[in-house]
């Protein structure tokens, strides 16, 4: 250590903490066998006078650790902040409140020792940790933006109206995507009445015009190589262009569904029979709606929504706008007179939100029949296309004759490869996930230079991230987001809105990684993980686990840091076998030291003493309030936080065992498809490794029950007793651990 | 006005966030984490919103504290971020880039000193409604709002605080966290642009006549639902009918949910409420958790699942107690002698009258924004009360106060707004 430590504890007696622990004989413990200089109790820790004469004591005595023990780290931040004193100072806080005091039997000496413990563990994990010092580097001030459509056009009047640059991307030689294509808007405005004029065109100019704004038509990304802040993208068109790139919006948006596949609606079979993209075109050329068959405007004319969506056999989806889109094209027939019957056939009418407006309005039109129901077949009979409807509101068939038809297709993300299109395979079924390792299956659109894969790992469905409901914008490619129809099926209007967020995000990662500092969900975190790569034996778990990429390997296999990509979860800490991967506040030894700072009873004083690791996110929240709750548990466990279940190396495990520990409980986020885990897959890889504890286990001949992972979401802090007691039973019931004192 | 202190400082900022639900927290965090100056306003005593009335989110059926916490460390973590609970906003002055603006933060009458030790809620003599929970229970008039509130200090009520003659939590705080003759104030904040994420409320349902919010006890509304499904709420999270009693531990055998409760209708709510058809879904789950037995209808006009969210209803239909049903509610009569509700449904193209007995009714009741009295903001709405987007005030709108959404859409909006923001401010 570069540094020698000089630590101050102050424990706070306040908060009914004292009439449960004995504060002096506390103190008094620590003080002699921590062997601290400086211990200061006082009964309201975090009132002014108590933070100003920590501040005292922390000048006066040249201080560089601050160990507070009191109420949970969740409370009373601002109080305990002394950063503003010296970035070399480090505090630990160590709960004593809601942990010791107010979960256990006042005045017991079990819950005596059990706060000695915590404060011992803090000790040590303050001496044994150093402040972080951030990765700064030279980063660019450019957002790759790729997609030139409403999304990408959007998002690059925003980057460069914020004073930003963008470097916008687009394959086709003009810009303007989909929309260029439309005649009309559906009505995204009060009282969403009419049809809105389609403004691409004035938003093609701004982009165009806007000095902030470098436009690559006809063009592609090469590559991608490098990290957030310092990426380089090689731009193709014709000749290959290097840019420096801060960080990326993913605006590549979305193709139609494969109307081809829609045979069983007469798509390919009957000429008439035409989809919604098909509509925009023929209006947007100005010849109008017209039969392919003989070239002459429909005396009839049926959409079929659903086309595709909503269809196990096709996309299992709904596309989002095809209904407003029918609603819009039924218009669009009515713009030129208003004899045509027009037929919107539907299973259910989507229309969000105040477009229930537009709905109404359309439905007031005399010539258009809205009906329920599901097209059970589609024939051409004299003319006509007749189609029958099962499941209708009358409960028996309809039947409708119309001289063309409207399929309402959906939309496929641009991330998608279509295995039917591409070779012939169809692999279009429900369950089309696709995880990191698969991303190669995926589109080739950012072509990343990432060992796990070349662009954004994708969902169900071949859409791109985010899974989080709270945090859309969530990737796991650090500082590359998706935004528009790629991300999901929206309308325009949304993509626009999404298009904001997105490279709102994407300057925010700029801005934030400038200053070395971390992206959500541990915002603003200066510690990144540094790799002893000399003990480094190649193994590539690290580099494979890793939820977020950041990893590159040589030839060899040993990995290559891009500290930028890190999220600073620390599952790959967790992962390295040779402990050789460390943050500088959050260590293996730091951890490890925590374990060992304990002296556990004797085997001969029938006390059981358990170690519970913790994740801070959710699980460490609902043992903070169990404790506000007052709920009572256990005191033979003792919990050290981590930043993600994925971060807890299993040598902790080994630690915990062979010092005596009698088992170790995990309690972390829930994995599995609708995974809570803020890390991805940590959680789901803390379950995995331990198959290898369990293994571990026989081999010392240790019980099977003594190490236990424990699903603990931040809303289950009312089972937090029953899960621990429970455990510390299941412990007993299997006995003393009987390496204890060896 | 001899009880409201008006300060003479004048608070200066980038930005002024009005409402800290889920979306005025997001922008709030997303722009204090590119450097801006936040001040976030919040007319409850604690951030959060309404999402953290809600049991668990569709479609991961997640509970919404843990995003909730996440912002909540973020927003901790960031000087940047200035919060004033208890406060509204009462006047708007300027224009985009240079906002006057009003702000009255009523007493809370705790100050920071609050470790919220809970000694004060003990010795407090008197009871409130407790509104978080839709008035079902009650807490002292010293109370923490709920469990994980933040900000994690007590608030009193002022109504029903027995105030200065009383004084026993005064005596008893250790802190002297306790002023109980705290005043309002009033002061000004010059800020340069305004995001308005006000949120909403649930629609009136008692205006649904018919339907027998009210009236009969087993007809509860979708939010209730969620208080009654949540473990932070006045049954731990039990589902049982209010018409029963807690402990008798009575199987509920029949549900019915009501969507389009006053949505979707020219006589209530003209527009739909996008995310009811979801909520009933998710419900559904909560029933099926606790009465893997009980029959589940729900009776819609349509189903809207949008986009992937499709999965979910996909996911609910091969339950094969649950019965989807087209068709509005007409009317809802009570069942005398078990209370039980019997619903009337009517098919809209033959006329024809269907019934059904069931144990429980939820009504899927629509959103409503949530609007406030200022000039600058109602000449910014739109005949529904929803901020237009093209307002002429530069007022930046922010979740459902632009319209109804989910909460995912609600977290992209704010990001969108801070972006807007951002352009309105400049780089630096």
């Amino acid at each position: 250590m570069a540094i020698e430590t000089k630590l101050g504890l102050f424990i706070c007696s306040g908060c009914e903490i004292s009439n449960c622990i004995n504060i002096e004989n506390l103190a008094a413990t620590i003080s002699k066998e921590a062997k601290i200089p400086l211990v200061v109790t006082n009964q309201f820790l975090c009132g002014s006078e108590a933070i100003s004469k920590i501040k005292q004591d922390i000048a006066e005595q040249e201080l560089n650790r601050v160990v507070i023990a009191g109420c949970s780290a969740r409370t009373k931040i601002e109080e305990f902040d002394f950063s503003d004193i010296s970035t070399d100072i480090l505090t630990e806080r160590v709960n004593i409140r809601e942990l010791v005091a107010w979960s256990h039997t006042p005045n017991d000496e079990e819950t005596q020792s059990l706060a000695e413990d915590y404060i011992k563990m803090g000790i040590a994990k303050a001496r044994n940790s150093e402040p972080p010092e951030p990765f700064i580097q030279e980063t660019s001030n450019n957002v790759l933006i790729i997609g030139g459509g409403i999304s990408g056009l959007n998002s690059s009047l925003s980057v460069a109206e914020a004073g930003y640059r963008a470097i916008l991307v687009e394959k086709e030689d003009a810009l303007g995507g989909w929309l260029s294509k439309w005649k009309s808007s559906i009505p995204h405005n009060f009282p969403f009445t009419s049809l809105e004029k389609n403004d691409i065109t004035d938003l093609i100019n701004r982009v165009e015009k806007h000095p902030n704004i470098k436009i690559y038509k006809s063009s592609v990304v090469e590559k991608i190589s490098g990290q957030p802040g310092q990426f380089i993208a090689t731009i193709k068109n014709g000749s290959l262009n290097e840019e420096n790139i801060g960080s990326v919006v993913l605006a590549t948006g979305w193709k139609p569904y494969n109307a081809n596949k829609l045979s069983h609606l007469g798509f390919g079979i009957y000429q008439n029979v035409v989809t919604n993209v098909m509509i925009e075109e023929m209006v947007k050329s100005g010849e109008g709606i017209k039969k392919p068959s003989d070239g002459k405007r429909p005396n009839s004319i049926a959409f079929i929504q659903c086309a595709g969506s909503r269809d196990e056999n096709h996309l299992p989806y709904c596309s989002a706008v095809c209904c407003r889109t029918s609603l819009k094209q039924a218009l669009y027939v009515n713009e030129k007179d208003r004899e045509t019957k027009i037929f919107i056939l539907y299973k259910d009418i989507r229309t969000p939100g105040e477009s229930e407006l537009f709905y109404k309005q359309v439905q007031q039109e005399e010539n258009i029949f809205l009906t329920k129901g599901e097209v059970s077949s589609i024939v051409e009979d004299n003319n006509e296309l007749v189609i029958t409807l099962k499941d209708t509101l009358f409960g028996e068939d309809v039947i409708v004759r119309s001289e063309m038809v409207v399929l309402a297709t959906g939309m496929v993300p641009s991330t998608y490869v279509d295995l039917f299109e591409e070779k012939g395979e169809d692999k279009l079924t429900s369950d089309g996930k696709k995880e990191a390792a698969g991303a190669e299956q995926g589109a080739k659109i950012l072509n990343l230079t990432y060992r796990q894969g070349t662009d954004l790992p994708t969902l169900k469905y071949g859409f791109p991230d985010s899974h989080f409901i709270c945090f859309p914008y969530e990737t796991r490619r650090t500082a590359i987001y998706a935004a528009g129809c790629v991300r999901e099926p929206m309308d325009s209007k949304c993509a626009e809105n999404d298009a904001l967020g997105a490279s709102f995000k994407a300057i925010q990662a700029i801005e934030l990684i400038s200053q070395g500092k971390a992206l959500l969900p541990r915002v603003g975190d200066e510690s990144y993980p540094e790799f002893f790569l000399q003990r480094c034996t190649q193994c590539k778990r690290c580099t494979e686990e890793c939820p977020f990429g950041t990893l590159d390997e040589d030839d060899k296999g040993t990995p290559k840091p891009n500290p930028n990509r890190c999220r600073r979860c620390g599952i790959c800490m967790g992962a390295c076998p040779e402990r050789i991967v460390n943050f500088k506040n959050y260590s293996v030894h730091s951890i490890s030291s925590m374990i060992k700072s304990l002296e556990l009873p004797d085997e001969d004083d029938e006390k059981y003493r358990i170690l519970g690791f913790v994740c801070e996110n959710d699980a460490y929240p609902a043992l903070d309030l169990s404790g506000l709750k007052r709920q009572q548990f256990d005191a033979a466990i003792r919990f050290i936080t981590v930043r993600c279940l994925g971060s807890v190396n299993t040598i902790w495990i080994n630690d915990a065992l062979s010092n005596g520990f009698d088992g170790v409980l995990l309690l972390g986020c829930k994995h599995g498809d609708d995974y809570q885990c803020h890390f991805i897959k940590g959680s789901e890889l803390a379950n995995k490794r331990m198959e290898n504890v369990q293994e571990k286990l026989k081999q010392l001949a240790l019980e099977p029950q003594r190490v236990k992972i424990e699903t603990i979401a931040i809303d289950d802090y009312s089972r937090i007793p029953s899960v621990i007691n429970k455990f510390v039973e299941s412990v007993k019931e299997v006995g003393q651990n009987p390496y204890k004192g060896m | 006005m001899s009880n409201t202190v008006i300060k003479e400082t004048m608070i200066s900022a980038d930005v002024l966030v009005v409402g800290a639900g889920i979306a005025g927290i997001t922008s709030s965090v997303e722009l204090s984490e590119i450097g801006k100056k936040v001040i976030l306003i919040e007319k409850n005593p604690f951030i959060g919103g309404r999402v953290l009335q809600m049991n668990k989110y569709f479609p991961k059926m997640c509970p919404p504290s843990c995003g909730i916490e996440i912002n909540l460390k973020r927003l901790r973590n960031n000087p940047g971020i200035r919060i004033f609970t208890l406060s509204e906003v009462r006047m708007i002055e300027g224009v985009e880039g240079d906002y006057t603006v009003l702000i009255e933060k009523k007493p809370r009458f705790v100050n920071d000193n609050c470790t919220s030790c809970k000694l004060c809620e003990q010795v407090c003599p008197v009871e409130r409604k407790n509104e978080f929970n839709f008035n079902l229970n009650k807490t002292k008039a010293v109370y923490l709002p709920f469990d994980s509130a933040y900000p994690s200090s007590y608030v009193i009520d002022h109504d029903t605080c027995k105030g200065v003659s009383c004084s026993e939590c005064v005596k008893v705080c250790s802190y002297n966290a306790i002023d109980l003759e705290e005043k309002e104030e009033r002061f000004e904040l010059k800020v340069g642009a305004i995001i308005w994420a006000t949120g909403w409320s649930s629609y009136d349902a008692k205006k649904l006549i018919d339907l027998g919010f009210g009236i009969y006890p087993n007809v509860v509304t979708n939010t209730i639902f969620e208080r009654i499904s949540s473990p932070n709420g006045h049954t731990n999270g039990k589902i049982v009918r209010p018409s029963d009693s807690q402990q008798d531990n009575k199987l509920i055998k029949s549900f019915a949910f009501v969507q389009c409760a006053g949505s979707r209708d020219e006589n209530h709510l003209p527009y739909c409420s996008s995310v009811c058809c979801l909520a009933s879904m998710k419900q559904a789950h909560y029933i099926r958790e606790q009465y893997p037995d009980a029959e589940i209808y729900l009776y819609f006009i349509d189903v809207r699942s949008p986009g992937r969210l499709e999965d979910f209803f996909t996911n609910l239909q091969t339950d094969n107690k649950v019965f989807v049903n087209r068709g509005k509610i007409a009317r809802i009569r009570e069942n005398k002698s078990n209370s039980n509700l019997i619903i009337e449904a009517e098919n809209t193209l033959t006329g024809e009258l269907i019934t059904r007995e069931v144990e429980m009714v939820i009504l899927a009741v629509g959103m409503v924004p949530n609007v406030d009295g200022v000039d600058i903001i109602n000449k910014s709405l739109d005949e529904n009360g929803f901020i237009r987007r093209d307002n002429q005030y530069g007022i930046i709108g922010a979740g459902v106060a632009t319209g109804p959404c989910d909460v995912s859409t609600t977290v992209k909006e704010a990001a969108g707004a801070a972006m807007m923001a951002l352009k309105i401010l400049g780089r630096e």
